[in-house]
């Protein structure tokens, strides 16, 4: 438990080290994830018992507690909701569909034409009906 | 008395919502929501400031790093699935981070909304502890960020599969990809229900949207100027 704790909190450390010293625009939680990532693959350690797995895996079972205290400031903000509700609804709604289709539409085009270079059509694609 | 009350309180709060959510199966029901909205009203009743609910609970706060950090885990147990699909993968989802914040941005700017609001409306489809920190660097408001951020992951688990059928996307990996680009953890929840493919996809897709994004962020200041 401890053990994985500190590979969490080493990772977070050193991510942040590294996003002060090199002034990227990065998050240093960001960099101590792609760092950990690293660790993991060298590591090759796949099994449910290693320490940092176990402790990691918990904590991203109650990732939403984490942001409750943070979502709550969202009363300090009421009136600038009411002030501003159609730019954000509409925002929100909008940029979400255009994302999704985004990605939905750009990956589909890559997936066809990788099975058809393939020749194997539909086999890897796992369509539903 | 009042930092282990308010902790207490906000736990408290949370295990009811995951109670809830397991009573209901229904995707309004998420933990984090129910809890802001129970804690927000006993903050409203006992006139209890805001600043001082975030210093009683800068515990759990803090965790969001940690939290952050152990994203890597899905990520590495993911990761065989992209193989062959890295470039493919990583163009879309570069694509979508794009089209979502700048489309965020100027809708935001055409409807008369202000410039803190498209700041903090920008990086809202990423999962919210990495919104939080994107909005404070951006100059938003990172509590509303975070709030935008849940909002969408409720909107995407009740409607993406629909959505996703009217557009055409039928292929599984697209479908999971496209839903984790824009509604993180709480899609990703969600396209867990309709296939192990789409929540593993969903899941990486969550992970690598933060990552882009995060290196998307001089772009995305150089719209807002």
């Amino acid at each position: 438990m401890i053990v994985g704790l500190l590979w969490l909190l080493g990772c977070q450390l050193a991510g942040t080290a590294i996003a002060e010293l090199t002034g990227i625009p990065v998050p240093g939680p960001v960099v101590g994830m792609l760092l950990l990532f690293i660790v993991l693959v060298v590591r090759r350690r796949d099994g449910e018992s290693d320490p940092v797995i176990q402790v990691g895996d918990y904590f991203l079972s109650h990732l939403q507690l984490f942001f409750v205290p943070a979502g709550v400031g969202v009363i300090v903000y009421l009136a600038f909701i009411r002030d501003a509700v159609a730019p954000i609804v509409v925002a929100l709604l909008g940029s979400w569909l255009l994302g999704l289709a985004t990605v939905g539409w750009v990956l589909s085009l890559f997936l066809r034409r990788l099975s058809e270079s393939a020749g194997t059509e539909g086999a890897p694609g796992e369509e539903i009906e | 008395m009042s930092t282990i009350l308010w902790l207490f309180v906000t736990v408290a709060a949370y295990e009811l919502g995951r109670w809830l959510r397991k009573r209901t199966h229904s995707p309004l029901a998420q933990p984090a929501a129910v809890a802001i909205v129970i804690v927000g009203a006993l903050m409203t009743v006992s006139g209890t400031s805001y600043d001082d609910y975030a210093d009683a609970t800068a515990l759990i706060t803090f965790l969001l790093g940690p939290a952050t950090v152990a994203l890597a885990i899905p990520l590495y147990h993911q990761v065989a699935r992209l193989k062959g699909l890295l470039v493919p993968v990583l163009v879309a989802l570069t694509a979508g981070a794009v089209v979502s914040m700048v489309s965020g941005i100027l809708l935001v700017r055409w409807l008369g909304g202000s410039e803190v609001l498209e700041r903090t409306m920008a990086t809202k489809s990423v999962t919210a502890p990495v919104t939080i920190a994107l909005a404070e660097r951006l100059g938003g408001y990172p509590e509303l960020s975070a709030c935008f951020a849940i909002v969408i992951g409720i909107v995407g688990a009740m409607i993406a599969p629909r959505v996703l059928d009217l557009l055409g996307i039928r292929d599984r990996r697209a479908r999971g990809i496209a839903v984790g680009a824009v509604s993180h953890g709480i899609g990703t929840a969600r396209m867990l229900e309709e296939s192990p493919v789409e929540g593993a996809f969903s899941g990486l897709a969550m992970g690598l949207t933060a990552v882009v994004t995060c290196l998307l962020l001089p772009l995305v200041a150089y719209v807002l100027h």
